[in-house]
């Protein structure tokens, strides 16, 4: 079994319409099992009672959910309106919600994660490459020419690095069951921590691996997850950004550690204390787990 | 996005939070003709879009305008090194003429997203200066925290409470009260990512004074703020950089021999410690972005090969969606074109068209190697960058 998304999830997109929106929902239609690879509708304000690749288009996602009973959405509309997609899903209650638009308004993410608080909804992103569950159903933005159906889980902070291991496991004959892009940003929707437990009750996860680099607190949270009790699977993590050029550190360390955000380095000595074993390169991540 | 000191100090003005008042001073006659204006000593600040300025001699006192002159004749025109510029640092275009004010008692106040939480937190220390970053890193114990609403609202007793727990003397109660506030307002109102005050100054009449003020807003929501968006930083900003920026490009400039060509934010941060932990040093750090056109990535490549020092170019992309392989390849022959210096190619493609892209980039008009893995390309690299400058 996959994580967050059944193998014949019924995906709605919103933002469908839009030059990126049409390029990427024909690829995963593509993809996914089944004639319209698992997608049912798309969702467009102002363009409803159409048609667009072949899918009816709705105003609202109440208006989507009423006929096409939608389980996942992917959201792709420009960031302006992301949060209002967001929240939009979230209030219909769509138990999977993928964001893949890029530099959404931190401030608007605090708004949506408030509107998380005690929903039901699964929010992966934004800034996120989405998940592929390989060979059945493609709900983002990612390469998939080398994936394979297997069992390593992957949550990752980068769409590119990624790809470099999915590519690098296959090759190796190992397939991947899920791989889930929790996005770049500082605040998003679920983490590691998520991503580790539903891994864990995955049967047919064997391992796990984590791409994350420097700052923000997602191998934090990931430490704190594997260190309350035994995890039974074996986790590699493959962690960038050891010598980060200023511009892409934090400039303010000492009010950034109050808040749990620690170094590379530091993140590195914490997985490292929860049995976690590190990659340093992604030409490593199969050696590592391997050994 | 980041403000200057003159620059925060007018949007804490704008939301009522006292400030010590001052000029922008571009010349030496201009900062004396200010401190005479202001009476009394003055402090002379170098403005520029980092902290770290008092540690590092970009903060001055002047008794008198002449000192306040040659003050700002030493400061204007030089580069500024804190510990929290890069490393050349940055150039003072101007510096802040403002009135110095004598305190005892300072609070460490600041705005800032508490990514575990996902909502806005108060932070504050009993002591604000200089020194406070440094020290707090050493002991972040020092720092006290206090969560607000994601809609930056509180509950004003047990805000109160928490000022109390600081020290906050009786007397500056209200007026601390009245600063946290506005300051959590600001941040909401404006979409900052980090608002700081310190020090505020806690003074003997029972008011409180933002000595130094820092604000960082969020580049993706200036769409909501244009004019805030027109202060720019554009003086801080590398002409290369907002050149990359313009073409989908992030892009930071470094002094290194070793060019980077590389798609994603991830695979470029992992691309640079594989140069680093091999001995080569990077000419820049580059993140190509999906939307990036084969001309766009081309003005990118541009900048490097407009580098003298640059020696190699280092291509290692992960071709997927619409950053395919052939794209890369197209951009390299399009940013060689009409170039006499050939800088050799190490190249170093997978994903998406990546057979097609290879045999492309060996046609190219300079040396090519395509290596067998990431590990292999980084030593080409660095071996062709030889033993640097």
């Amino acid at each position: 079994m996959p994580i967050l998304i059944a193998p014949d999830a019924r995906i709605l997109v919103q933002g469908m319409t839009g030059r990126a929106g049409s390029f990427y929902t024909r690829l995963a239609m593509d993809y996914g099992t089944g004639e319209t690879g698992g997608y049912v509708a798309g969702v467009t304000p102002g363009k409803g009672g159409g048609t667009h690749l072949g899918l009816p288009v709705f105003d609202t996602v109440a208006g989507a959910q009423a006929e096409t009973a939608p389980t996942a959405s992917i959201i792709m509309a420009p960031a302006p309106v992301a949060a209002a997609a967001m929240l939009e899903a979230i209030e219909a209650a769509i138990p999977t919600v993928v964001c893949v638009t890029e530099r959404v308004p931190v401030l608007d993410m605090v708004r949506v994660r408030d509107a998380l608080r005690g929903s039901e909804t699964a929010l992966v992103g934004p800034n996120s490459q989405g998940i592929l569950v390989p060979g059945a159903r493609k709900i983002g933005v990612m390469s998939t020419a080398d994936a394979a159906p297997g069992g390593i889980g992957i949550a990752a902070r980068s769409a590119s690095l990624t790809s470099e291991v999915v590519a690098r496991l296959s090759a190796a004959g190992l397939g991947q069951s899920t791989t889930v892009g929790i996005g770049g940003d500082p605040i998003h929707g679920i983490g590691f921590a998520r991503c580790l437990a539903l891994f864990r009750d995955d049967p047919d996860t064997k391992a796990v691996i984590l791409i994350g680099e420097l700052g923000g607190v997602q191998e934090e949270e990931a430490a704190d997850f594997l260190a309350a009790e035994p995890y039974g699977k074996p986790v590699v993590a493959l962690l960038v950004g050891r010598h980060a050029p200023q511009d892409r550190r934090m400039g303010h360390a000492g009010t950034v550690s109050v808040l749990g955000s620690g170094s590379i380095a530091q993140k590195i000595a914490l997985l490292e204390s929860t049995g976690v074993r590190i990659a340093l390169t992604p030409d490593h991540v199969v050696r590592v787990l391997a050994a | 996005m980041y403000l200057h000191e003159a620059h925060a100090k007018d949007l804490l003005t704008r939301h009522g939070i006292p400030v010590p008042g001052g000029h922008i001073a571009r010349s030496p006659p201009q900062a004396a003709d200010h401190a005479r204006t202001l009476g009394g000593a003055v402090a002379v600040k170098a403005l520029i879009h980092a902290g770290g300025r008092g540690l590092a001699g970009g903060v001055r006192m002047a008794r008198t305008p002449d000192e306040a002159r040659d003050h700002a004749a030493a400061m204007l025109g030089t580069d500024l090194v804190t510990a929290q510029t890069r490393s050349r640092g940055e150039t003072i275009h101007e510096v802040y003429i403002e009135r110095a004010l004598d305190f005892t008692r300072s609070l460490y106040l600041s705005v800032i997203i508490d990514q575990r939480r996902a909502v806005p937190t108060l932070l504050a220390a009993a002591e604000g200066g200089t020194a406070l970053e440094e020290n707090a890193a050493a002991a972040p114990a020092m720092i006290q925290k206090y969560p607000l609403a994601a809609d930056g609202s509180h509950n004003p007793a047990a805000l109160a409470a928490f000022l109390d727990m600081l020290g906050v003397p009786d007397r500056n109660a209200g007026a601390v009260l009245g600063v946290v506030e506005s300051l959590v307002r600001a941040f909401i109102d404006s979409d900052a990512t980090l608002i700081e005050v310190n020090p505020l100054a806690l003074m003997e009449d029972g008011t409180a004074t933002a000595i130094d003020a820092k604000i960082i807003l969020d580049g993706n929501a200036l769409f909501r703020h244009p004019d805030l968006a027109a202060l720019g930083d554009t003086a801080r900003a590398d002409a290369s950089e907002t050149l990359a920026q313009a073409n989908e490009i992030n892009f930071v400039r470094m002094d290194g021999e070793i060019g980077l060509v590389v798609n994603g934010a991830g695979l470029g941060l992992a691309t640079h410690d594989m140069v680093i932990e091999a001995g080569g040093r990077p000419a820049n750090f580059m993140d190509i972005r999906t939307m990036a056109s084969a001309k766009q990535i081309a003005t990118g490549i541009g900048l490097l090969l407009d580098e003298p020092g640059v020696r190699v170019l280092l291509v290692n992309v992960h071709g997927g969606g619409m950053t395919t392989c052939d794209r890369i390849s197209d951009a390299l022959a399009l940013a060689m074109e009409g170039r006499d210096r050939p800088v050799p190619v190490i190249f170093r493609v997978a994903g998406q068209n990546a057979a097609e892209a290879r045999a492309a980039a060996e046609a190219l008009p300079v040396p090519c190697t395509i290596p067998a893995d990431m590990t292999e390309a980084v030593r080409l690299a660095v071996a062709e960058a030889g033993d640097g400058p």
